[in-house]
């Protein structure tokens, strides 16, 4: 098929950036989106363009590396999958395409469709952790029984691969359901309970302090999100700040 | 505590809370009004004591008020730092595919709601305070001996482009409350198992209590 | 110089307690005073730089990616072994240590083996007490589940995502010591030399990412971490920006490179559907469990199914050959991944290929979808069941299963795959070759460790499901902060190394003119061009199956693409960006010296052991008659490859292997 793509170029962080239109032909249905990526900036070395920056690493959907802006929706049309997992079949011959970076204040652009999250790592070492040795002399890991509905749940919630969708496709550029998930997986298990209030009071000041947007419960990020994390991490969240507090 | 409510999280609580507080006195308010359709007197005496008791006009009322200013002062805050949270705007967004038209233009149904209580308050409040606290009458009597209560309500509802504004207002207030009531709890961390239920419930109440409203302003506007 | 690889004396189930009695400590305010570069936060590193620094060391970490979670010990499936006989099934650490060096066909060094076994009932405990979400049962205790054709159930698991929650256990332990202050993080930085001062590690040039700009960082160590080289055939399961840079750098600064032709390909992976493809998507060994492999009896029929003419499940029973089952009755699809690879390859390279490129057997799950049907309709008390209800219960069982599986493929390949049978192919997964190490971990040069994937490791000339996770934790957690503490406690009177010294400026100047030079280099073929080329020549010659003049020639033709790689190469932008084509430039270079050292040891190995097979060396009759055939008389050893100037010219360094606990057999599965 042959398809018109919109794509976001910005040299670097602090130059202006715009949409460029370019043309791709001939692309096979069962190519991944990030393949055709791959044919757009083949095509643009050979002619002496600069190619497109944009972030991916496993092409799997685990690492969380990509981060597209396809069709005005994060990681694209399709529900449960990350941009590298996409399909060109999901496109049809002729469409125009747009694809910008993942956009928030607290995300800005690094090149092209790059963008820097470092501020979820911020939010994680501000207690995204269980403060113990790894020294190797901790008790028998059968020591601590947990029942299996609450390791899977935490499973489910620990998930969570950071990409930063969740962020991107938030009309309020809102890192709830981010940090939600990881201070459900601890709160979820009993290893987590003994940091439990420092730990979601600091990563809640520290995702505050990085200026995401504050929730106001649309749901986009839960339906965007690729691993099916779900807004019950907010509530549970929300209950565990209420309850550090109170 | 107060660490809370500097949190983001803490705020929204807070305005889960003040919202909560609107949601009950709506559905006071309302079964006060439907009175009006049944009975004249039921109405007039409801409305004299609501006017009257000290405990009421003195506690509830600056209550009240000072729940809804503070809910739409949050209100314009959480927007003004959530536009904030992106300078650049997408080129293109499909918001329609993953939220709810009503969880997006939370501040214009807001906004519109607001429109509307200053014009209720040009409508029955001024009108009220004036009567009872600047010309001293708090008799509620008409000259005739009868209570103006009822008099003046179906007065108001008389003009249909007010009648018009109205059925409006409460349409955003149905639109608002559609996305606002089950967003509420979210926010106070209720449970998945709870939501669904609360999550029907909320429906339920955003469309009735609004409609209720509006059929109480057809119905005087037809009836008089 | 001799190969010296430093193992204890003594009993090996006392080595290394004697060794960690014996060792120099640093005491905890020397500590203070020492740093420690960890290059690759992935399992092995992430582990390593948490514990270091948790120890006191001042840790510099950097991995390419945005953030250490996402280096690719993430995409890890299946799961970790450790010998906790949670299961009462009979395991040991004696076990999983014979289970390893077995699996390994003989090609591991014992004294390492039995280390690894030991420490790994610890990774567990530590895992789950840093909150890592293992799968549990019932009764709320650790699930375990048996893995990779061995007989006890030691592998814990954490749904289909084994990999992905013990980095963020690591990963999470690294926060903690980052928000400490201990650990200087770099991310999105690429380590491009190590820098030696009197012959011992001290540092090294990274790269920033984002800025381009070249950065001199010192410390008293240099740990390498940075994973497998899988990527030298351009398609693999591993990640795009894998690669072996940061090893082939210090190899050519004097660290011996051992045993590079040892290479795992996987059996169950995703074919390749086209020349676009950028890489391969491996799914999870255990579908062998219930999948049955085949391909089409008469050519006519393959051919009708490359067409569309015919679908493959009309193609009645006896048309088919389950090719595993016919040629290893006692073990059928469950022979272990190199057998199940080179069986494959066998086929297709016959002509029996299934899909349009040729390289495609079925994975069929008709049999199991019945069997489990029938089963159900049993428990279930079902009469007289229909055809329908029988597939509809089996399919649920088969879902309960591989559920996330099938959803993978049928994603990728958009075919449906409880209706169609799978189409699998192999791809290149895991490098068992690597960097030299003693016991210590060091390489040959002093102060440089390695640690995890890169180095040539525990599992010989074979890897064993769920051990790499293993491996790359014990490395981290539990065996470098011990071995790293007896070297450094030398240096704790040298001071701060300063980075303003000849050495430096040395390194620096190379690392910068190879960057001036692909910047300015105005040739006409983007780097994939070059990359694709590679891993077409180390696929064919390289690949699952080898022969003397397959390999002379591969080497030939390496060179011959290096050269002209150097001559024509495009590499458009500057080098003062973000430029991801002058990355993978760089990266690509070294993949083409170090595919012609990996032909070369090939060609040395003049026999089949493991992942590598020697069409030169097979059994040449009896029952085993085409099967792999080990050489123990000539081959036991570790083929460590000092660098000279060319791949050609290297040097090979051998390692005898001595086998004192364990009695050498050859693999059967007949
Ligand atoms: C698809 C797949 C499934 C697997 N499943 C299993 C399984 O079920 N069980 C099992 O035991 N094993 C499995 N393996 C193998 C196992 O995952 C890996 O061997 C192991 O995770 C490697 O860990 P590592 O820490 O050595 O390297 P990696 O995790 O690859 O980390 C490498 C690190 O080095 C960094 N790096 C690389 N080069 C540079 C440089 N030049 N400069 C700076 N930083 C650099 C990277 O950023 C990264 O942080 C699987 C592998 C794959 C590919
Ligand atoms: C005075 C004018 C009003 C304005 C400007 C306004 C504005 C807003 C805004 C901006 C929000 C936040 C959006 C969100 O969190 O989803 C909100 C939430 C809400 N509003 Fe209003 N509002 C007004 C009046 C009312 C009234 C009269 C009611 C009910 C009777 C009401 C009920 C709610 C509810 C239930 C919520 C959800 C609270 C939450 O999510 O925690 N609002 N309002
Ligand atoms: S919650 Fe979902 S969308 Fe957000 S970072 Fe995690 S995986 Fe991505
Ligand atoms: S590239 Fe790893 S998730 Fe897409």
């Amino acid at each position: 098929m042959n398809l018109t793509l919109k794509i976001w170029r910005q040299k670097d962080a602090k130059s202006k950036g715009k949409m460029v239109s370019y043309q791709v032909n001939d692309i096979s249905e069962h190519m991944s989106f990030l393949e055709m990526m791959d044919v757009l900036n083949e095509q643009l070395i050979n002619e002496g363009q600069e190619p497109i920056a944009f972030d991916h690493d496993c092409r799997e959907g685990i690492c969380g590396m990509c981060s597209m802006y396809i069709n005005g929706e994060a990681h694209g049309p399709d529900r449960g999958v990350t941009t590298c997992q996409l399909h060109m079949r999901s496109f049809k011959d002729g469409d125009t395409i747009t694809i910008e970076p993942f956009r928030a204040k607290a995300f800005p652009v690094i090149k092209d469709l790059v963008v820097d999250r470092s501020a979820f790592e911020r939010i994680q070492q501000a207690g995204g952790f269980i403060s113990v040795n790894t020294s190797g002399n901790t008790q028998d890991a059968n020591a601590i029984p947990i029942s299996k509905h609450a390791a899977d749940e935490a499973m489910d919630s620990a998930t969570c691969i950071g990409c930063g969708a969740c962020v991107a496709s938030c009309k309020n550029a809102s890192a709830m359901l981010f940090v939600g998930a990881k201070v459900s997986q601890y709160a979820l298990l009993p290893q987590g309970q003994i940091e439990a209030t420092d730990r979601v009071k600091n990563m809640v000041a520290q995702m505050d302090l990085e200026g995401f947007g504050n929730c106001t419960n649309t749901g986009a990020c839960e339906v965007e999100c690729p691993k099916g994390i779900s807004l019950e991490n907010i509530a549970r969240m929300n209950r565990e700040l209420m309850k550090a507090n109170l | 505590m107060s660490g809370l409510f500097k949190s983001s999280i803490g705020r929204k609580v807070a305005m889960a809370l003040s919202a909560i507080f609107l949601m009950i006195f709506l559905l006071q308010h309302f079964a006060i009004n439907i009175l009006s359709v049944f009975s004249a007197d039921r109405f007039n005496d409801v409305s004299h004591f609501m006017g009257t008791n000290f405990f009421v006009q003195f506690l509830l009322q600056p209550v009240l008020i000072f729940g809804v200013v503070f809910h739409f002062v949050m209100g314009f805050m959480l927007e003004i730092r959530n536009r904030n949270a992106r300078t650049i705007s997408y080129a293109k967004n499909n918001g329609s595919a993953n939220t709810t038209w009503m969880s997006r233009n939370m501040i214009w149904s807001g906004l519109a709601i607001l429109a509307f209580i200053v014009l209720h308050f040009i409508d029955f409040w001024i009108p009220e305070i004036n009567t009872k606290y600047i010309q001293g009458d708090v008799s509620g009597l008409l000259p005739d001996g009868n209570f103006r209560y009822f008099e003046e309500l179906q007065h108001k509802f008389e003009n249909p482009i007010r009648v018009g504004a109205y059925v409006v207002a409460f349409v955003f207030l149905a639109l608002h409350l559609l996305h606002g009531f089950a967003s509420t709890f979210q926010s106070m961390g209720a449970g998945s198992m709870r939501r669904a239920k609360l999550q029907a419930f909320g429906k339920a109440y955003a469309i009735i209590i609004p409609l209720g409203f509006i059929f109480i302003a057809l119905f005087h506007y037809f009836n008089h | 110089m001799s190969l010296n690889s430093k193992i204890p004396q003594g009993p090996i189930k006392d080595k290394w307690t004697n060794y960690k009695n014996s060792i120099n400590l640093v005491n905890p305010a020397n500590k203070r005073s020492l740093d420690i570069i960890v290059v690759g936060t992935g399992l092995a590193g992430g582990s390593a730089a948490a514990t270091l620094a948790e120890l006191g060391y001042n840790v510099k970490a950097f991995c390419y990616q945005d953030s250490p979670r996402r280096a690719h010990s993430i995409a890890a499936q299946g799961g970790i072994n450790a010998a906790k006989n949670y299961q009462g099934d009979g395991d040991s650490i004696y076990r999983l240590f014979y289970d390893t060096v077995k699996g390994g066909d003989y090609r591991s060094r014992e004294a390492n083996v039995y280390r690894l076994a030991e420490v790994s009932a610890n990774i567990i405990d530590q895992c789950v007490a840093q909150g890592v979400p293992f799968a549990r049962d019932y009764g709320g205790l650790l699930d375990n589940r048996s893995f990779g054709g061995v007989l006890v159930s030691r592998t814990f698991y954490a749904k289909g995502q084994t990999g992905q929650q013990l980095l963020l256990g690591a990963y999470s332990a690294m926060n903690r010591q980052i928000a400490r202050g201990k650990i200087e993080m770099h991310n999105r930085h690429e380590m491009l030399d190590v820098v030696k001062i009197d012959g011992k590690a001290r540092g090294i040039i990274a790269r920033n990412l984002v800025t381009g700009e070249i950065e001199r960082h010192s410390a008293h160590a240099v740990v390498i971490a940075s994973g497998g080289y899988g990527n030298v055939y351009f398609l693999s399961t591993n990640a795009m920006g894998s690669n072996a840079t940061a090893a082939w750098k210090v190899h050519k600064k004097g660290a011996y490179f051992a045993n590079p032709c040892y290479t795992q390909i996987h059996p169950t992976c995703i074919p390749r559907s086209g020349d676009y493809q950028s890489k391969l998507t491996l799914m999870s060994e255990s579908l062998r469990n219930d999948g049955r492999i085949w391909v089409p009896k008469n050519i006519e029929d393959v051919k009708a199914i490359r067409e569309g003419k015919l679908k493959p499940v009309d193609i009645p029973e006896e048309n088919r050959d389950y090719y595993l089952e016919r040629r290893y009755p006692a073990f059928g699809n469950l022979v272990p991944r190199d057998v199940a690879s080179r069986a494959a390859k066998e086929r297709c390279d016959a002509g029996y290929g299934v899909n349009a490129t040729g390289e495609a057997v079925f994975l069929d799950f008709k049999s199991a979808i019945e069997r489990y049907g029938n089963e159900q309709a049993k428990i279930h008390n079902i009469k007289n069941p229909s055809k329908a209800k029988i597939t509809e219960l089996g399919a649920a069982v088969i879902k309960e299963k591989y559920g996330n599986l099938f959803q993978m493929y049928e994603k990728i390949v958009d075919q449906d795959p409880y209706k169609t049978p799978m189409m699998i192919y192999p791809a290149t997964h895991y490098t068992m070759g690597g960097l030299w190490v003693d016991y210590n971990l060091m390489t040959t040069v002093p102060g440089l460790y390695c640690i995890g994937e890169a180095n040539f490791s525990d599992h010989g000339a074979n890897r064993l499901g769920a051990s790499a996770l293993m491996q790359g934790l014990a490395d981290g957690y539990f065996v470098l902060p011990y071995t790293i503490g007896d070297y450094l406690s030398n240096d704790i009177r040298t001071g701060k190394i300063p980075t303003d010294t000849p050495e430096f400026d040395e390194a620096e100047k190379e690392v910068k003119e190879r960057i001036n030079f692909f910047i300015n280099n105005n040739g006409s073929h983007s780097v994939d061009h070059f990359h694709k080329r590679l891993g077409k020549v180390m696929w064919d010659k390289v690949g699952m199956a080898r022969n003397a003049k397959g390999l002379t020639e591969a080497m030939a033709e390496i060179k011959a693409i290096r050269e002209e790689f150097w001559k024509d190469v495009k590499v458009p932008g500057t080098a003062n960006e973000m430029n991801p084509e002058l990355e993978k430039a760089g990266r690509v270079a070294d993949f083409l010296e170090l595919g012609e050292l990996f032909a070369k040891d090939a060609l040395m190995r003049n026999e089949s052991c493991g992942g590598h097979f020697r069409e030169e060396s097979v059994e040449l009759e009896g029952e085993q008659k085409g099967e792999a055939k080990r050489n123990d008389k000539d081959f036991a050893f570790v083929a460590a490859w000092e660098y000279k100037g060319e791949p050609a010219d290297a040097v090979l360094h051998k390692e005898e292997l001595k086998f004192e606990n364990i009695e050498l057999k050859q693999r059967s599965y007949k």
